[in-house]
């Protein structure tokens, strides 16, 4: 390991300022993915600044009625909040579902949303990968790849983004906030996320030396009715092969709201809007979220050993929905 | 099940057994307060640390080695390569043959497989040395290589390994003519590895004109006469310590880090350690080879066999002949008028395989016992009553008498505690949810034997004992095992003993390994401490440093009539599977054992649930991933490389009946191996009872789950 140098910011305006001084500087939240990755060579930073005593741990209800949770929030305090379980329990159930008991208490929010992929071909220095080093080819494509991407991928990267809690993000329009030197932003969820194109290096949307200072969900009554459903190849502790968020409202037997989001499917957390279309207005009913998961997995394109996944996410659309409609019409 | 006592009372006038009560590990306090040093804790002054280099290529030569940066960088202290390394014998044969030569480090440029060491980068501390080693640039020059495994390799050769190669009784197409009823099935299984726990780790150093290892590894009278026998030392002059080890399962011999860490030390003068990565254990530690096996078996409508055949394919190195014998198991399981068997290898530019626990059994098992279920099947005949059906007077191949077959009694216990009687043999009927639900039964088998050993007992003036052995206690209680064998030769407490193990200047002894540690040492033990009882019973006198009494079995060994000497098994399991997204979850298993006198009920029984849990594992997750472009792994490491977690681990029982073994001075068979044998089948015949699906290919994925889901075609 390379030595490195270690400092601990104490407010968002320093913080920035350490990371602006130096583009080799990286932010260290809770470290279970950043200093893995130090190990094996894959990050390099020549500098880590420590945010875990910025005052951004907080989880606070905002005035429209969603909520704002502060990016050093870790995975463990998130997931026991009672407004979040209670207003959107997937986003709840999707961050149990990730890791250990003792990686979520480490792990941050703002840094879930910019883990790296877990691509074998990316953690192995010793192996070619745009992601790593542009340019240098993506051996998933003919390799291992079955736990790769079948949606939104490219000739130069087929590596999906490892976030369950992200995917819960991602139905309910998150929005993440961030601070530069410069002054705060925001981006919305689904433009935090690049398209892989031929840049696969390049994963965010954010402005060099942004530090992510919190997420808000806005208000959404049909995220109480919500669930996430994750398959793995083991019972726990596994990153997802597939894994869907979904929330369902459904009046008279119509459906009137419908979130859903993929995981493991993609780059990113997957929005499922041609499916969400679908939905919308028409009887709810197994025939009904079928159509809607083809609508939306047309788009699919997998490699050879990952067409599993179109099932797959087929099969979990349709039994979650189904069971969330039980639900509902008790 | 079990009586579980933490100690026994020391002053009684009449000591009660020990053998058969279950006793806490001995060391279990210093293990879990951290007391318990392990080879890469234990301190040294003046310590260096050597971190190797491995090829990035699959096949090839090393051109050059651009040593001189990295010697310049801070803390270095030097690199050793196949240019200036202390040369190295290989041409010898060890306690267990001839050396792989992946251990003989640096000899020459040849780079027969990715991974292989091709440098040591010695520094100060061991982040300088991997920081070095990692900035060392290699070049090769490389060749093209292959790594594809199939079972119908063109270059297949029979390999004999620790038993004949091939077997052939009877004339196969004949008697598979004859049959009513055929199963002619290929299974697969992956590459695995052992993963345990505890990385590899050796220190060397120079004390006083002897090399002396602190080592974890599974028999340090093995490693210590490799080392010996590599750097052309006199015996006497090595020594080889290893007094906690954090799981072998077969890895832990002698391999790469201890041979480098030897060489930096003579080179340096000073105690270098060298320490593996999980990542460097995929490739330098060994593993289990990929099998594939087709079995053909042939029977008449009421299941008897009256063919039987099992060939089976392994890989190995370029470098290395090893071969993963998984046909043995059938030439003692079932016995046939025609009975072939067939263990051939495969040579390919990949790591050397080794053992792991339960060599040739536990793949072997898996396709043997699935191809029983699919016979039960097609005769329509419940998987016991097939195998009861067919259970063999003498060895099938050997024609020996079987020392203690109580195969029958564990199915008929098992059957009862399972509830097998109320089963519906009719696949995909059950249903709680989206989980449909079945069960498995197999059976289970593995060798018992005894290796030669020697031990001594001193009787101090205070009134307690030591017994001394260069045993390995590599998780499996052995030094518990050991006391209470010891305890009771002696008619004392348990707490009166002091077991010292793990040291190679206790005399020659058997390793860890092969199920017949803690039988070889318990022999050798308490002849010993035997013989001690009865000096002391006869008045001897115990100077101040100790009465002491020396054993060693090989003669009594040599004694033991040829038989069929095997410990036996029935495993059963049940299963949900979801075919909707390819799940599967084991929600309970039974597995009962005739596998000897059971010396420590406590530990024993830790034995049979990991290896039942190793059973669930190599049935559903455990697989290494190559890459065919590169030769090399993906994922090498705890995330990419699933062992079940304990969500995946049920309700597990193991249990046993009587089968002491009377040709064992204690009754031991031996039980390190046997729980994993036949696991994965019975997960494996549950998932089909479950689905109606035959999945003939480990781990049973959740994409393959899903695929014949959809595919409506055995897998």
């Amino acid at each position: 390991m390379r030595e490195f140098d270690y400092q601990r910011a104490y407010d968002v305006a320093g913080a920035v300022a350490l990371l602006d001084a130096d583009p080799d500087t990286r932010f260290l939240g809770g470290g279970t993915n950043l200093v893995d990755l130090m190990k094996t060579g894959v990050e390099r930073p020549v500098r880590l600044v420590d945010i875990r005593e910025l005052p951004l741990d907080r989880i606070e209800s905002t005035p429209e009625g969603g909520l704002r949770i502060g990016a050093t929030v870790t995975n463990g305090d998130l997931a026991a909040h009672p407004e979040v379980r209670r207003r959107y329990p997937a986003l709840a159930q999707a961050v149990l579902a990730g890791a250990s008991g003792q990686l979520r208490n480490m792990a941050t929010v703002g840094g879930n949303l910019l883990q790296r992929t877990r691509c074998g071909y990316f953690t192995d220095v010793s192996r070619p990968c745009n992601k790593r080093v542009p340019g240098s080819g993506c051996p998933a494509l003919t390799g291992e790849h079955r736990n790769h991407a079948i949606l939104g991928a490219s000739e130069h990267c087929v590596a999906v983004h490892p976030s369950d809690m992200g995917v819960a993000l991602a139905a309910f329009d998150a929005v993440v906030h961030f601070e530069t030197a410069d002054g705060a932003g925001e981006l919305p969820l689904a433009d935090f996320y690049l398209p892989v194109g031929d840049t696969p290096h390049r994963e965010t949307a954010l402005p060099p030396g942004a530090l992510i200072t919190g997420v808000t969900l806005p208000p959404a009554p049909v995220a109480a009715h919500s669930r996430y459903r994750k398959v793995r190849e083991r019972a726990s502790y596994a990153f997802a092969i597939g894994s869907l968020a979904a929330a369902l409202d459904i009046r008279d037997g119509v459906v009137r709201e419908a979130r859903l989001a993929f995981g493991a499917v993609a780059s990113r957390p997957w929005r499922a809007a041609a499916a969400e279309r679908v939905l919308t207005g028409a009887p709810a009913g197994a025939e009904t979220y079928a159509t809607a998961a083809d609508a939306e997995l047309a788009a699919a394109r997998p490699l050879p050993d990952n067409g599993y996944k179109v099932d797959l996410i087929r099969n979990l659309v349709v039994t979650v929905l189904t069971e969330l409609a039980e639900e509902t019409a008790r | 099940m079990t009586t579980v006592t933490t100690g026994t009372t020391a002053t009684t006038s009449v000591q009660a057994p020990s053998v058969g009560t279950g006793h806490t590990r001995v060391e279990g306090r210093d293990k879990v307060t951290g007391a318990a040093r392990y080879a890469a804790e234990v301190p040294f002054a003046d310590l260096a640390h050597g971190w190797l280099v491995l090829s990035t290529v699959a096949r090839g030569r090393i051109v050059a080695l651009d040593t001189d940066p990295v010697l310049a960088m801070p803390g270095v202290l030097a690199v050793l390569d196949h240019r200036n390394a202390p040369h190295l014998v290989t041409d010898y044969h060890g306690m267990l043959g001839t050396p792989d030569p992946t251990c003989a480090v640096f000899q020459h440029d040849r780079v027969p497989h990715q991974g292989w060491p091709v440098a040591l980068v010695v520094a100060e501390t061991s982040e300088q040395a991997r920081e070095a080693a990692e900035a060392l640039v290699v070049r090769y020059e490389q060749e093209p290589h292959d790594v594809e495994f199939t079972g119908d390799h063109p270059d297949a050769y029979p390999v004999d390994g620790h038993m004949p190669a091939v077997t052939e009784k009877g004339d196969l197409d004949a008697q598979l003519a004859a049959s009513a009823v055929v199963v002619d099935a290929e299974y697969t299984t992956p590459e695995e590895h052992h993963n345990p726990m505890e990385p590899h780790a050796a220190t060397a150093r120079w004390d006083d004109g002897r090399l002396e290892v602190i080592d974890s590894n599974q028999g340090v009278t093995w490693v210590a006469g490799e080392l010996a026998n590599l750097f052309s030392l006199d015996p006497a002059s090595v020594r080889v310590r290893s007094e906690h080890v954090g799981g072998g399962f077969g890895s832990k011999g002698v391999r790469a880090h201890q041979v480098a860490a030897v060489m930096a030390a003579t080179l340096l003068q000073r105690p270098v350690r060298v320490v593996l990565t999980r990542r460097q254990m995929f490739s330098l530690a060994g593993y289990r080879s990929p099998t594939t096996q087709r079995i053909r078996l042939g029977a008449d409508p009421d299941g008897r066999l009256r063919a039987l055949e099992h060939r089976a394919v392994s890989r190995t190195s370029t470098v290395y002949e090893f071969v993963e014998p998984s046909a043995g198991v059938a030439r003692v399981m079932y016995d046939a008028d025609a009975h072939h068997t067939a263990n051939r290898v495969v040579r390919l530019d990949v790591p050397s395989p080794t053992y792991m626990r339960a060599p040739g059994e536990a793949p072997g098992s898996f396709a043997l016992e699935a191809a029983l279920d699919e016979l039960a099947e097609k005769c329509g005949i419940d998987p016991i009553e097939l195998r009861l059906r067919n259970e063999p007077e003498t060895g099938p191949v050997s024609g020996l008498p079987f020392a203690g077959r109580n195969l029958a009694a564990c199915f008929r216990e098992g059957a009862r505690r399972f509830g097998w009687a109320e089963r519906d043999r009719r696949p995909g009927l059950r249903r709680e949810g989206r989980w449909l639900l079945g069960t498995g039964t197999a059976a289970a088998s593995f060798p018992a034997g005894a290796a030669p050993s020697t031990a001594t007992a001193t009787a101090h003036p205070d009134g307690t004992f030591t017994v001394r052995i260069s045993a390995a206690d590599i998780g499996t209680g052995a030094r518990t095992a050991l006391t209470l064998v010891a305890a009771d030769a002696l008619r004392t407490a348990p707490e009166r003993i002091r077991v010292r193990i793990g040291d190679s200047d206790f005399g020659p002894a058997m390793i860890a390994g092969g199920s017949m540690g803690t039988r070889s040492w318990s022999w050798a033990v308490k002849t010993a401490a035997g013989e001690l009882r009865e000096r002391l019973a006869l008045g001897a006198d115990i100077p101040a440093e100790g009465l002491t009494v020396h054993s060693d079995t090989t003669e009594a060994l040599g004694a033991l009539t040829p038989a069929e000497r095997h410990s036996f098994g029935a495993q059963f399991a049940e299963v949900a599977v979801d075919v909707t997204t390819g799940e599967v979850r084991v929600r309970r298993m039974l597995g009962i054992f005739a596998a000897g006198r059971i010396v420590n009920p406590l530990t024993a029984r830790n034995q049979f649930l990991g290896g039942m849990i190793w059973g669930i594992s190599m049935a559903l997750h455990e697989e290494a991933a190559r890459d065919r472009a590169s030769g090399g792994h993906v994922g090498a490491d705890l995330a990419g490389y699933h062992v079940a977690t304990h969500a995946d681990v049920p309700r597990i029982e193991a249990d046993w009946i009587d089968d002491t073994d009377p040709d064992d001075p204690v009754g031991i068979k031996g039980i390190g191996e046997i729980g994993i044998v036949g696991a994965a089948a019975a997960v494996a015949n549950a998932v089909w009872h479950a689905t109606g699906v035959r999945h003939r290919s480990l781990p049973i994925r959740p994409d393959r789950v899903l695929s014949a889901a959809t595919g409506a075609t055995d897998v």
